[in-house]
Formats: structure tokens, C-alpha cells, sequence
């Protein structure tokens, strides 16, 4: 049984909240009032940390800090004494990515997805004024400290879900300078300054920068690459630069501790490659969707900070909404609470945060829900205490309860973590913050009242603030409130006997059955006459006036006589809720966890097999795919470890290469300038994109992901192999030399930002004569670098042989832009080039042959046929649409023939999707090359799997079918070429990624957990919790910003956005 | 007897190096036979050998055994070829879209959402270059579409080979379109990628607004409905008189709906106006099959070759859903409406239904027969027999199968047409170029 009684004296005792001790330089307007805020808390359990508990003991805190603690403490002389028996103490918990005290960041709207918005102009250049850097979202000088300010009214809600210590930053731009640790009292800023710079942050968000660079997720990370390169040079003082405060701030920034807000599974392993790069180990602000990747955050060795923002129900009842909302929504709404369990049993360290809650206030509900969903009580109190401390170094401040740090703890009334428990009190810096009165003794008072016709006398039998019985020898209808230390108690006249509403005739109403005060119902059956007591509560006593129902004076007197026993905490832990499985990816047609397709010896026999050697097409053969690789070709093949398919009737083909494809990435347009060749988009693969597994299902294999067409130097392109399941890294084309995009014509103009037929372009080249000038610009620029860096390492490495010191040489700035322009020059990368007309492709080449370098491969090039011959003499492959035209000016010439004629011409040919629906059809598109222009059917098929492993200089791995080449290989239900023939196994490096069969039985599967999670959400709704209109789910798709797409009704297509 | 070996149309005159010389035919006049075909009839049939005879335009006799006599008639051989009925393109911007991008060539899309006086058939240009790309693929009629918000204006059947669109016009403003509003909460924020996601928190409920646009339509029907049934009009409204022929059933009222919520709502208009309606688009009509037969609606796929609506969807839906429609039993037919090839992909876009499900000859009966019963041109087209128009396309092979899909003639009726287009007069002009005219390749 608990006491509380000396409790509740003491609670008296501190009702008012003691001012801070004064600031010395600060004048005072009156009387010195110097105090200690010197109080002992006495035979309490004290929760040190999240592995050390005391019992019964003491707290003694002195001038803002904890003086001592520990068991069997003398309360000191000059020390207040506050009994805490029954009550808990813990250190205030500490969020590392709160949202205070710094001013929000006004978002703005324009700029344009991919930096490339037709109709919109260019922001060529930063706003901000100043001695900055060039990129308006590096705001690397922002430092929090210089613009904080204490919000009591953003405070409160923190400090009552228990924070005492908040890291605050200003949420704005992709560098974001320095974070301040703070803590909540509401004193002045000067004062609960704990470390004016504590962190330095970054973010994939440019925030209130209006600049059209970087407009993509590649561009973000290219500009932090580069910036983290310019300001390694700076510390040079180059004299060209003058004073740059971007850089230098940045310089300042590195040694704190690096935080990047992420705040998503893919994001994260992004923000944590371009740590990886520069040495830095960022702590990651991640999401909710770690779990569905944990073992690669494990890989980054980040201490995360995770938000608690769950996903609401959806409202899924009507089926015909229902249908729109995806698969994976439903599956992340009942997996995400599971996602701080996961790094916990990963051993992957983390903070918690309030950042991204709807409300502060529902921290508690949401880190319960962690907790049901797994999260220890130990990590979760390490991940709001310790973790964050030791993070921002302010451990020896706060985190823990020991001698020397901050007074900042909470009094609770039971074990934090448990359901029922509340905070009662939060102390920051040692001044105390009331969150919850709790000076209402439940129990039975004997209450006596005074009437001028004697003392009358009851039983009030008190449950709650809001709620007691009271009765004589019949129960009284009447109504009770506490409202802090004020009683009011109002009931009918004796002689009425008006019975509460609910209770049995005869009987008093049992405890807790609802009783009086509950609902409006007895206010209403309350007469007019009825007596009215207020009176104020002293402890276990009450004392009070009143006027009874003849209009007497009365006063009165309530005395404890009984405690309510509590009931011994009940709160178990609530068993895990039953869920459904992560799957990989987490997209429909996703693999569980061990059910992933593994690498098998497979023999197809008795098939028709297009070798795409000399061999030519043999009939009744056998292809063997062993360990990954193909094994043999021929007839009569026998391998007793292989399982065998039966390809009588069927046809074996090599997989399908798609040469320009968009799919599985972030992001595709970097359009933010004219030459961008600094961004790749490898730096930004989507494995997450059921695009993979449709194209599998029409045979494709390796697929070429292009940079857009919004500039005239795009991106780096990245080779993958369709490898469903995988993660980004292990998407990527192994052994493949680099690739980039180049664009000509009507998108690098900017054709379509006209108005009127006035062009609204400000960006340079608006012509195909300044396209001409852009490449040989940036060429010129790139040899100038080339020379630059030849003549530094020369004179390095004869320094080095001389053994001479090597200080006084400057290293030219790397650009990380014409770094990739020399790998052109030197052959290490490989130009594929978005071409239409004749004009520009000869130009192209031109300007290519006069900067000593080759264009690999035009794609598009629908005009190639009117220059084939010198594309030819150029060395220069071909990439076409097989019977695409008149969609724009400059495909008014196109014909289905084109491909045709540059392959007789002598150009190895290749037909590409560009188009995610296209890509499943890509064999039917190669037929068309015999139809209209009469090639052979084997070389109509080369046109998509070896002539475009040709281009991709992979023909050594993939694009036949020939001995110890890559075990790609497609099962066709007929004839490769017809419009009948489907995949019916679909294997790269020798794992079956496609099977038709199995994907009937998919399919299922997929509806079978749709309905499951239908139903469990139309539970939720059922069982009154708050559920969200349904969402249908929209998917972002990227294209080459060229042309329109058969992608369906929920697709996106990126260009259509904007970036508000 | 004078017979006709029918040589590739890529005969040109070395001359002709626009489509300016490719003619119009000359209208047909007498008897010409088309003999030792396998004729797809475009009902399901199929006529081995058979012969076809024509006679001013019109086809007189269709059969296995129809005797050719020896007097004075054209007799085209096409023995080993493959005969259809001259392929129908049910929703397209032929003649009024030249190249989508450039706007000085499109008169598509009037200004307004009440613009069912607005008439595609007055804008066909006849000359456009697109045209005769898809003649080249056995596409001899399509319907012209205005495109727009809400009613968008009255569709015309053309046929392909005309000086101008009054020669072209086959069936003029029979379809009144009507552009349905999404009925769908618009995205409100970014997915994947890490640009956050999420809906906005303020957006009008879509489907409550969406519907509100509706009933502008319906009031506008009541009142045009009302309008046609007092004798006298104090003034004269021309957009009332534009749909006069909904309500007598002579037109159609077409409607893009995709979503099962935005084709129940469509069925409004047959319950309360008792229009003839046709849903265009119709990615989820799979899910109501058994209500569009029970309520007489026909469906025109508009794009198989696309992806599927949903992530979760079946990977192959698109693709699948003409054999559904097909075993419901209702009216349908399929179309091609891809804007970087211009509808000359239609009868793949069959080939792939019929991959997935119908019979090959209820594939070209989505393209010729159902597509002429939908547009309501049935009585002069959509199939080879007697009494219809000789519209008449030979392939070499399996016109829905773009490996053996090869045109070698084509009539529209009756008239032997030229099917030169500018795709072939520039692979000539490059062909001579490189001198690898017939090369197979290297």
C-alpha cells in the first residue's frame, strides 16, 4: 500500500516554481533573491541509467545540478526534503533531432523536379547575398546557437512526454551549419545553453533554396561530394576564391559530430557512401522503413536516430478505394512499429526522437507501440538518454543521474514504461516543471457538514479529480471536481433520494462502475436547490463553505479516513501482435527471407536456341547454365547436378539488354545545368521498383539506366542486372566499364518552355548552335583540367625521385564534373548520346573528332539513317526506337526503317525500351526491325541482346549464348520474334528471377495478404481507432523528359511534378 | 482474264520522294475478284481459299467456291496470303494532331467543358503524314476524337483514302465524348526516393467534386432533353441541338472512364438518359464485366500495351483483359492510342489479347467487326461479306503478329489504294543512297 501522504505535504511545499539562479551581468530591478534550489529527494527508486536502479534512495540536487545519489544519503543541512516514496526517478530524456527553438524553414514552391520544369525558369544562381559559396542549399555558416531562442510553448509538450535536453538545428537546405544543445527550462537563453555547437548537419532536402541546382537526388549528392572536395581545397586559400564562408564554415563544421538526416532505408546507405568517401561517419536521421533492409543499415556502422511517426490506417472498407491503395502501403502500416525493434535485435545502435510525430503528445502511445512491437525497455531508455548524451558529448551534463551533471529528471508514479504510469513532475536544470497534478488521495473522506440545524455526515467515496460517490444511508445524487487544489462538490437534497442513473435499486453504486460525475447525466437530473460546497483541499483533508438547498451557509470538513488501495500494477507486457513478413523487396512479388531464388545448375533441353555465335539457331539443343555460367551448347547435353526443363517447342534465347532504360532509380534528371556529368545514378538505384519484375517477366535481363535528356552533359549511367530481390549494390553490372549520357536537340533547348511560341528559357543553349558550344566548352575546360593535374603529378613525382619536399606544389581543385570528361578522353568511359536530326548527330561527332574523343553510341538517333555512313567512319553504335516518330519536331523524319538501314550500313544496332511498359516487349520490337526493314531474325534479335552488350562493352559477359558467358538466359513459349511468345523462365547469372508458374502462385500470394490486410485495417476502423481516408498509392516513375509513356493510372511521371 | 500479280507496293517511281504523289484511288467501278485467300470474314470465320468479288465498291459475294469467270474482270491472286477486313482504329487524334508537341499542329482540344457542338470531322486533315503509316499496317477507317475536359465535342468515322475531310467523312458525329473526372484522391507528395510521402491533409474530397462536374453533365442533358421535346425554342442553343441524336440513340455517348467508381457512375447516363454508351479507356472494366453486358455498355480498350494500373495488379492484366470482357460477353473492341507511334501498333496491340487469351479471330473482331458495331458503321464495314463496303486489307502472314504482319494491299471501298507513305519514300531515298537496296544486312 502506498503513502502518499507525506508526499502530497511536500508537493505543498514546492508549489511555486523557484526562479533561476541570476545571471551576474544581467542588473537586477529590486531585492537579491540568491537561492540554491537545494532539495533532497528522498526514498525514491532512482533509475540512473538504463542498467542501474537504486531503491529507496536519495537525490540531492543544488544550484541546477545533481549533487549527490545514492542509497542511505544524509539529506544535507540547507536541503529541502522531498519524499518520493513510491515515486521513480529517471533522467530526462534527451532528442537528438527536436524540433525547437530554431525558426522553421519557410519551404518554397518551383524549382522544379529534376531542375527542369517547362515553363519555368532557371535559377542559375544562389540568392543569398554574401561572401557564400555558389549553391544556395549549402548553408553550412547557419549556426543554431546564434539564431535560438526558448519557445515555452514548443517546450512544454516535450518536456511533459519527459525531455529535458534537446539537440535544435535549423531544418533548412542540404548543409545545414551547427546544432545547439539546449535544454527546456524555460530561462534564458543563456542559460540553458549546454554547447553552443554540438553537431553539424546535412540533409537530402534543399530546403528554402530556390536555386535550380542540384534538382535530384544524384545532384544532392554530387554537390556534397563536391563541396567536401572544394573545401579540403580552400584550406589553401586559393587567391581565386576570395573569401568563401560556405567553405569555410564547413572546414569548422567537420570536427563535431556529423548528423544527416536521411530518413529513408535507401537514403541512408546514400548519405552513408558519401561519409564512406570522405572519412566521415555520420550519424543517420533515418525513417520507418529500416526494417525493411536492416542488415544493410547494420553494413553503414551508424548510430541512427529514429522517429516514431507510424503510419495511420487507412479507411479500406469500400474495395473500389481499397484496389488503389498498394500492397506495400498496407504492409508498411502494420510492419513500421516494428522498425526500432529491428536495430535493436540487428545490435545496431540509436537515439529516439520526437521529429516527424504528428504531436509531440503522442510520443508515448507511439514508443509503447515500439515496445509492443518489441523495443526493450533498457535500449528504449539508453535511446533517450545515454545514446543522444554520449552522441553530442554532453554525457558528463546529462543522460544519467550522477554527482556533477544537470538536475534534469522526471518523478513518475511507477516504472516509466509501463501503460498506466504518468509523469508527475520534470525537472530541468533543477527547476521543477509540473506535468501532472497528483494531489487528489483517492480514497473514503468522512465528510462533516455544518448546518445551522446541526452536523450532518456522509461517506464520499473519492475515485478521481472528476469522479466520487457520495452517499448517507442512500446513495446522494451529486457531482464532484477537482480542479487543482479547489473542491467543489454539488448534490440534491437528501429528501429526493434521486438515484444516480445505472445503480441497482437499493444499492449503492459499485466502485468504479461509473458513479457520479461521469457524463452529463446526473448534471441534468441535478435539481435547481441543490446544495453547493466549494472548499480547498489541505492534504487529507478538506475544508470548506457552502449554501445548502435552503439557501443556509454552511462550512464543512472531508477527512481521509481510507486510501483507495491501488491495485499492484497490472500493466504485463502486452503480447506481440500477430504480422506478416518482410519481404525482398518489399513490393509486391517480393521474396521472404530464405524463399529468395538461388543460383541452380539448370539444362534446358530439346529447345530451339538462338546462339547469337556462328552457330547461328540450332534446333533440338540443350543449353547448360552452371555455377552462374553458361556451360554448354550443343545436343545431347547431360549434367546429373542440373535440374532439368523440358524446351521441346520452346525457343532459348539470350536475355534481353535494354539500352536506355529509366527504371530503378531515385532520380534520372539532373537539369539543374547544362553540363552535369558529376552526377551518376548509381548514387541513386531503386531496387524498390516492381518495374524490375515486369520487365523480367518480358525477358529482359540487363537494362542500361540512363541519366535524362535535360541537359546537354547529364549523368553517369549505371548497368544492372535485373537481380528482383537485390539491393542496390547488388543490382549493378559487375565488371562493367562506366557509361554517360549526352543530349542534343529540342530538351537540352528547352523546347518546351515556350509560352505563346516565345521561348522562356534562360538557360544556355537555347539553339543547336550553343549545344555545338556547350561540348566544346566543357571539352576545352576538361583538357585544360587533364593538363593542370599532368603537370602536378609530373612535378610531384620528380620532386619525390629528387627527394625533395613536395609543400610547395598546389594541387589543382578536383572537379568532379571534368573528372568524368577526362575519363572520356582517356577511353575509360563511354558516351551514349540522346540524338535526333542528322544536323546535330554530325555536329556531335564533329566536335568529337576535334577533341579526340568518340561517341560510343547515339541513342535515340532516329535520323541516323540520313547520316549512317559517317556514324560508321565516327565508330559510333546505334541505340533506336523501332517505329517511334512524329511525337515532336524533331522526330518528324523518323522512320521503322532506320534501324535497318544503319545495320546494313555496317553500324551494330540495338533497339531500346526507354519506356518501362516498352521494356517487356523489347523482343516483339526487334521483329518489327524484320518487318520493316527486312533483316534477318537472328540479327533482329542480336538488336536486343548482343549488339547492345556490344555498345555496353559487356559482350565479353553477356548477349550470346556461348560458353562461360553470364547464365542470362530466356525460356520463350514460341518463336522469340512473335507476338506470342512470353517468357516462361527468366534467369540471370543462373537463378531463375522469372518463372510464369511461380508467378500465378505470386500473384496469389499477393492477393491473399491484401485481403488479410484489408481486413485487419477495416478492424482497426471497427474497433474505433482513427483511420485515414485511403491513399491511393502513386508511384513516381522517371523518364527521359522526352516523350509520353503507357505507364497507367496511379503513375507519376516526375516531370509532371513540381518540388513543392 | 486479266490477272493481277500483286507485287509489293514498294514499286515507287524513283521520282516520288514525298507523299504529296501519293494519290487517292479513283472510285471502283465494275467487278474485281480477290481469289485463293484465306479470308478472316472479321465474325470469327475463317474461308480457306475463298474468294472474294467485289462490284462498285461493294463486296457482292464472299465463299469457298465462287466461281471467277473469264470475261473482262480484274482477278487479284493472293494465294498463301492472308485477307482481313480493313482494320478500324476506334479512338484516335488522326488529322488533328499533326506533331503533339508543337502546338500550331494540333486542333484537338477547344477551350470549355460543355463543347458537344465542337466537331473533330471539320479539322481532319486529310493530309496529314501519319495517315498513311497506318494504311501501311491495314488501318483503312478510324474515329476521330476532340479531346478536352468533360464533353469534349462529336467523333466521325474517315476512312484513310480522301482529298479532303468531306470525302473522308464515313460516319460524321455519331459519338458525343464526355472526359470523366478522376473520382480519385490526386498524390500529395513524393514516394520513394526520400522525398517524403504522404497526402496532403487539404485536399476536397475528389470524389464528392468529381461528381459535382458530373452533374453539370446531367443538368445539361435534362435540359437539353427538355429543349428537344418543346416544338419551339424562343432561341436557338447549339450545343442542345449538338446532342439531339443522343436521345433518339443515333449517337453515342462515349466515355473515358478507367476505374470501376467512374464507370458506375458513367451507367447514370444509360438509367436516366437512355443513351447508347461506350466506356473508352476501360483498364478496370474487367471488374465489371457481368454490369456492362447487363446494361448493354461496349467497352474500347484503349491501350493494351500498357502497364498494369496497380503494383499489386497481375503483371500481365493489361494484357489479359479483352479475354475477360470476351467471356462476359460484352461488346468491345481494342485500340492503339500510343502517341509516339501513332496507332499503327493496333492490330499487335489485338496480337497480344489474343496471346492472352481470346481466340485470334475474336482478336480481329476487336478491331474490325465489334470496333464497326461500337461505332456504329457495321452495316457498310467491319468484316468481309456481302453488301458491306469493300474495305479489304492482304497481309503475307498473321496480321496481328508483327513477325509474319506484312500489307501488301489494301482496299478501301473497293479502291485499290496506294500504300506509299513517307516512311517508305525516305527508306527509298536513303536506300538509294547507300546502295543496299534488298540487302538483307551484313
Amino acid at each position: 500500500m502506498r503513502k502518499p501522504n507525506t508526499w502530497l505535504a511536500m508537493v505543498c511545499s514546492i508549489f511555486f516554481s523557484l526562479p533561476l539562479w541570476a545571471q551576474p551581468t544581467f542588473p537586477e530591478n529590486g531585492v537579491a533573491d540568491p537561492r540554491h534550489g537545494h532539495y533532497a529527494f528522498t526514498n525514491a527508486t532512482i533509475v540512473k541509467d538504463a542498467v542501474t536502479t537504486l531503491t529507496n534512495a536519495t537525490l540531492v540536487i543544488k544550484d541546477g545540478k545533481i549533487v549527490a545519489v545514492g542509497s542511505n544519503l544524509k539529506v544535507p543541512a540547507g536541503a529541502v526534503e522531498v519524499d518520493c516514496k513510491g515515486k521513480f526517478l529517471y533522467p530526462s530524456f534527451i532528442d537528438i533531432y527536436a524540433d525547437y527553438g530554431t525558426p522553421a524553414a519557410q519551404r518554397t514552391t518551383g524549382g522544379g523536379f529534376g531542375g527542369f520544369t517547362p515553363g519555368q525558369q532557371a535559377q542559375l544562381s544562389t540568392n543569398t547575398k554574401g561572401a557564400y559559396g555558389w549553391n544556395q542549399a549549402i548553408k553550412s555558416d547557419v549556426d543554431a546557437y546564434k539564431v535560438f531562442v526558448v519557445d515555452d510553448a514548443k517546450a512544454k509538450p516535450l518536456r511533459d512526454a519527459g525531455f529535458g535536453t534537446v539537440l535544435a538545428h535549423v531544418k533548412d537546405g542540404i548543409a545545414r551549419g551547427t546544432g545547439t544543445v539546449v535544454t527546456l527550462a524555460n530561462e534564458k537563453e543563456n542559460l540553458v545553453m549546454l554547447k553552443e555547437r554540438a553537431s553539424a548537419h546535412y540533409s537530402f532536402s534543399k530546403g528554402t533554396s530556390t536555386q535550380s541546382y542540384p534538382g535530384s537526388m544524384m545532384g544532392m549528392i554530387a554537390l556534397l561530394r563536391q563541396t567536401y572536395l572544394d573545401a579540403q581545397w580552400y584550406k589553401q586559400r586559393p587567391a581565386a576564391e576570395g573569401i568563401n564562408l560556405s567553405l569555410q564554415s564547413w572546414n569548422d563544421n567537420q570536427g563535431l559530430p556529423q548528423i544527416f538526416e536521411a530518413n529513408d532505408k535507401w537514403n541512408n546507405l546514400r548519405a552513408d557512401r558519401i561519409g564512406d568517401e570522405f572519412g566521415v561517419q555520420y550519424i543517420i536521421k533515418g525513417g520507418q522503413n529500416e526494417y525493411q533492409r536492416i542488415k544493410e543499415m547494420k553494413t553503414t556502422n551508424a548510430t541512427f536516430i529514429l522517429p516514431l511517426n507510424f503510419p495511420q490506417a487507412q479507411d479500406v472498407e469500400d474495395p473500389n478505394e481499397a484496389r488503389f491503395v498498394a500492397l506495400t502501403d498496407m504492409k508498411h502500416w502494420e510492419l513500421a512499429p516494428t522498425n526500432v525493434a529491428a536495430f535493436e535485435k540487428a545490435g545496431i545502435p540509436f537515439c529516439l526522437t520526437t521529429a516527424d510525430l504528428r504531436d509531440v503528445r503522442s510520443f508515448w502511445s507511439s514508443l509503447r507501440k515500439a515496445m509492443e512491437y518489441g523495443l526493450s525497455e533498457t535500449k528504449a531508455m539508453e535511446a533517450l538518454t545515454k545514446t543522444p548524451a554520449t552522441l553530442l558529448g554532453v554525457y558528463d551534463k546529462v543522460g544519467s543521474l550522477d554527482a556533477g551533471k544537470l538536475a534534469n529528471f522526471v518523478i513518475t508514479n511507477g516504472p516509466i514504461f509501463n501503460e498506466k504510469t504518468a509523469i508527475l513532475f520534470n525537472y530541468v536544470q533543477g527547476i521543477k516543471y509540473t506535468v501532472k497534478e497528483e494531489n487528489l488521495i483517492p480514497g473514503t473522506y468522512n465528510l462533516a457538514i455544518n448546518t445551522p440545524s446541526g452536523t450532518e455526515s456522509y461517506t464520499l467515496d473519492v475515485k478521481s479529480s472528476s469522479s466520487a460517490t457520495m452517499f448517507a444511508k442512500d446513495t446522494l445524487n451529486a457531482k464532484f471536481t477537482q480542479d487543482g487544489k479547489m473542491i467543489k462538490l454539488n448534490y440534491a437534497p437528501l429528501t429526493r433520494r434521486m438515484r444516480p442513473q445505472g445503480a441497482t435499486d437499493g444499492q449503492r453504486p459499485p466502485m468504479g462502475s461509473g458513479g457520479f460525475g461521469r457524463g452529463g447525466t446526473t448534471d441534468q437530473t441535478l435539481p435547481a436547490n441543490a446544495a453547493r460546497l466549494s472548499g480547498v483541499n489541505n492534504g487529507k483533508e478538506w475544508n470548506g463553505t457552502g449554501i445548502d438547498s435552503l439557501g443556509n451557509s454552511l462550512t464543512w470538513t472531508a477527512t481521509l479516513v481510507k486510501e483507495t488501495e491501488m491495485k499492484t500494477d497490472s500493466a504485463k507486457k502486452k503480447d506481440m501482435p500477430a504480422i506478416g513478413k518482410v519481404v525482398y523487396p518489399f513490393m509486391p512479388f517480393g521474396w521472404e527471407d530464405g524463399q529468395q531464388p538461388k543460383q541452380e545448375n539448370i539444362l534446358i533441353k530439346n529447345a530451339t536456341v538462338w546462339t547469337n555465335e556462328k552457330e547461328g539457331v540450332l534446333q533440338n539443343a540443350d543449353v547448360l547454365i552452371k555455377n552462374g555460367k553458361i556451360a554448354a551448347v550443343g545436343k545431347n547435353l547431360s549434367d546429373a547436378s542440373a535440374r532439368v526443363i523440358d524446351g521441346t517447342g520452346k525457343h532459348v534465347t539470350p536475355g534481353i539488354i535494354d539500352e536506355h532504360s529509366h527504371i530503378a532509380a531515385a532520380s534520372i534528371n539532373e537539369g539543374g545545368q547544362s553540363v552535369t556529368s558529376e552526377v551518376r545514378i548509381t548514387d541513386n538505384l531503386n531496387p524498390d521498383d516492381v518495374n524490375i519484375y515486369r520487365q523480367l517477366s518480358g525477358g529482359v535481363t540487363t537494362s542500361h539506366i540512363l541519366h535524362g535528356s535535360a541537359n546537354v552533359i547529364g549523368g553517369q549511367t549505371q548497368l544492372i542486372k535485373l537481380r528482383w530481390g537485390a539491393n542496390d549494390d547488388d543490382l549493378k553490372f559487375k565488371g562493367w566499364p562506366g557509361q554517360i549520357k549526352f543530349a542534343l536537340g529540342e530538351n537540352v533547348k528547352r523546347s518546351s518552355s515556350a509560352i505563346s511560341n516565345a521561348s522562356n528559357n534562360n538557360r544556355y543553349p537555347d539553339t543547336r548552335m550553343g549545344v555545338e558550344q556547350v561540348l566544346i566548352d566543357a571539352f576545352t575546360r576538361a583538357k585544360d583540367y587533364q593538363k593542370a593535374w599532368k603537370e602536378y603529378n609530373d612535378a610531384k613525382e620528380k620532386l619525390i625521385k629528387e627527394k625533395k619536399s613536395t609543400a610547395s606544389l598546389v594541387a589543382p581543385r578536383r572537379d568532379l564534373e571534368l573528372d568524368a570528361l577526362v575519363e572520356i578522353l582517356e577511353k575509360k568511359r563511354f558516351i551514349t548520346c540522346h540524338s535526333y536530326v542528322q544536323s546535330e548527330i554530325n555536329g556531335a561527332m564533329k566536335v568529337a573528332e576535334q577533341m579526340g574523343y568518340t561517341v560510343n553510341t547515339f541513342t535515340h538517333i532516329l535520323e541516323g539513317y540520313k547520316v549512317a555512313d559517317k556514324m560508321k567512319k565516327h565508330g559510333s553504335f546505334a541505340s533506336t526506337f523501332s517505329d517511334w516518330w512524329a511525337y515532336k519536331m524533331e522526330v518528324e523524319d523518323a522512320i521503322p526503317y532506320n534501324a535497318a538501314i544503319m545495320q546494313k550500313v555496317g553500324l551494330t544496332v540495338a533497339i531500346n525500351s526507354d519506356d518501362a511498359e516498352m521494356a517487356r516487349r523489347l523482343n516483339q520490337e526487334a521483329a518489327k526491325i524484320v518487318k520493316y526493314g527486312g533483316v534477318t531474325e537472328e540479327e533482329a534479335l542480336k538488336m536486343v541482346t548482343l549488339n547492345p552488350a556490344i555498345m555496353l562493352h559487356v559482350d565479353d559477359k553477356v548477349g550470346s549464348l556461348k560458353v562461360s558467358k553470364d547464365g542470362d538466359v530466356v525460356l520463350w513459349s514460341d518463336h522469340p520474334l512473335s507476338i506470342y511468345a512470353k517468357s516462361l523462365y527468366t534467369i540471370v547469372d543462373g537463378t531463375v528471377y522469372f518463372d510464369r508458374q511461380k508467378d500465378e502462385a505470386m500473384q496469389k500470394q499477393v492477393d491473399d495478404e491484401r485481403l488479410r490486410l484489408v481486413r485487419k485495417m477495416n478492424g482497426e476502423k471497427r474497433s474505433g481507432a482513427p483511420v485515414i481516408p485511403a491513399q491511393p498509392t502513386y508511384q513516381i516513375m522517371h523518364t527521359c523528359s522526352d516523350h509520353g509513356h503507357s505507364h497507367g493510372l496511379l503513375v507519376i511521371d516526375s516531370d509532371d511534378i513540381n518540388n513543392d | 482474264m486479266r490477272k493481277i500479280f500483286l507485287i509489293m507496293t514498294t514499286c515507287f517511281t524513283l521520282a516520288a520522294t514525298a507523299q504529296e504523289t501519293v494519290l487517292p484511288a479513283k472510285p471502283q467501278k465494275g467487278i474485281i475478284y480477290i481469289k485463293n485467300a484465306t479470308i478472316h470474314v472479321g465474325n470469327g470465320k475463317v474461308i480457306e481459299n475463298g474468294t472474294i468479288k467485289i462490284k462498285d465498291g461493294k463486296i457482292e459475294e464472299v465463299g469457298a467456291s465462287l466461281p471467277v469467270p473469264a470475261d473482262d474482270v480484274s482477278v487479284y491472286d493472293v494465294k498463301g496470303k492472308h485477307v482481313y477486313p480493313g482494320l478500324i482504329l476506334p479512338t484516335s487524334s488522326l488529322g488533328l494532331v499533326e506533331i503533339s508537341a508543337n502546338r500550331a499542329t494540333t486542333d484537338v482540344r477547344e477551350i470549355g467543358d460543355l463543347n458537344p457542338n465542337v466537331r473533330a470531322i471539320v479539322a481532319y486533315n486529310t493530309d496529314s503524314r501519319v495517315i498513311n503509316t497506318l494504311r501501311s499496317n491495314g488501318i483503312l477507317l478510324a474515329n476521330v476524337i476532340p479531346q478536352g475536359s468533360l464533353l469534349t465535342g462529336s467523333s466521325s468515322v474517315v476512312q484513310l483514302d480522301a482529298w479532303n475531310w468531306e470525302d473522308a467523312a464515313y460516319k460524321t458525329d455519331a459519338g458525343i465524348h464526355l472526359n470523366l473526372p478522376s473520382l480519385m484522391a490526386r498524390s500529395g507528395g513524393f514516394r520513394g526516393g526520400g522525398f517524403g510521402a504522404g497526402p496532403s491533409a487539404s485536399q476536397t474530397d475528389p470524389v464528392k467534386e468529381g461528381l459535382e462536374q458530373i452533374e453539370k453533365v446531367k443538368v445539361f442533358f435534362r435540359e437539353a432533353k427538355a429543349y428537344q421535346a418543346e416544338g419551339k425554342h424562343e432561341e436557338t442553343n447549339l450545343k442542345f441541338e449538338a446532342v439531339k441524336g443522343l436521345f433518339e440513340k443515333k449517337q453515342k455517348l462515349y466515355v473515358n472512364a478507367n476505374t470501376v467508381k467512374q464507370i458506375l457512375v458513367a451507367l447514370d447516363f444509360v438509367k436516366e438518359f437512355g443513351v447508347d454508351m461506350v466506356i473508352v479507356g476501360g483498364s478496370d472494366s474487367y471488374q465489371v464485366a457481368d454490369l456492362l453486358k447487363k446494361h448493354n455498355v461496349s467497352v474500347i480498350l484503349q491501350q493494351p500495351h500498357s502497364l498494369p494500373t496497380a503494383t499489386d495488379d497481375d503483371v500481365d492484366q493489361p494484357y489479359k483483359t479483352a479475354a475477360a470482357l470476351q467471356k462476359a460477353g460484352v461488346l468491345f473492341s481494342i485500340s492503339d492510342d500510343d502517341s509516339q507511334t501513332r496507332g499503327r501498333n493496333l492490330p499487335f496491340n489485338a496480337g497480344t489479347a489474343a496471346a492472352y487469351g481470346l481466340t485470334k479471330e475474336e482478336a480481329l473482331a476487336a478491331i474490325t467487326l465489334n470496333a464497326a458495331k461500337i461505332m456504329g458503321v457495321a452495316d457498310k464495314t467491319g468484316s468481309i461479306e456481302a453488301g458491306k463496303d469493300a474495305n479489304i486489307v492482304v497481309s503475307d502472314g498473321d496480321i496481328l503478329d508483327m513477325r509474319t504482319s506484312n500489307v501488301t494491299d489494301a482496299f478501301i471501298q473497293g479502291r485499290k489504294i496506294d500504300l506509299t507513305d513517307k516512311h517508305k519514300l525516305l527508306n527509298e531515298r536513303f536506300e538509294q543512297k547507300y546502295e543496299i537496296k534488298g540487302k538483307k544486312g551484313f
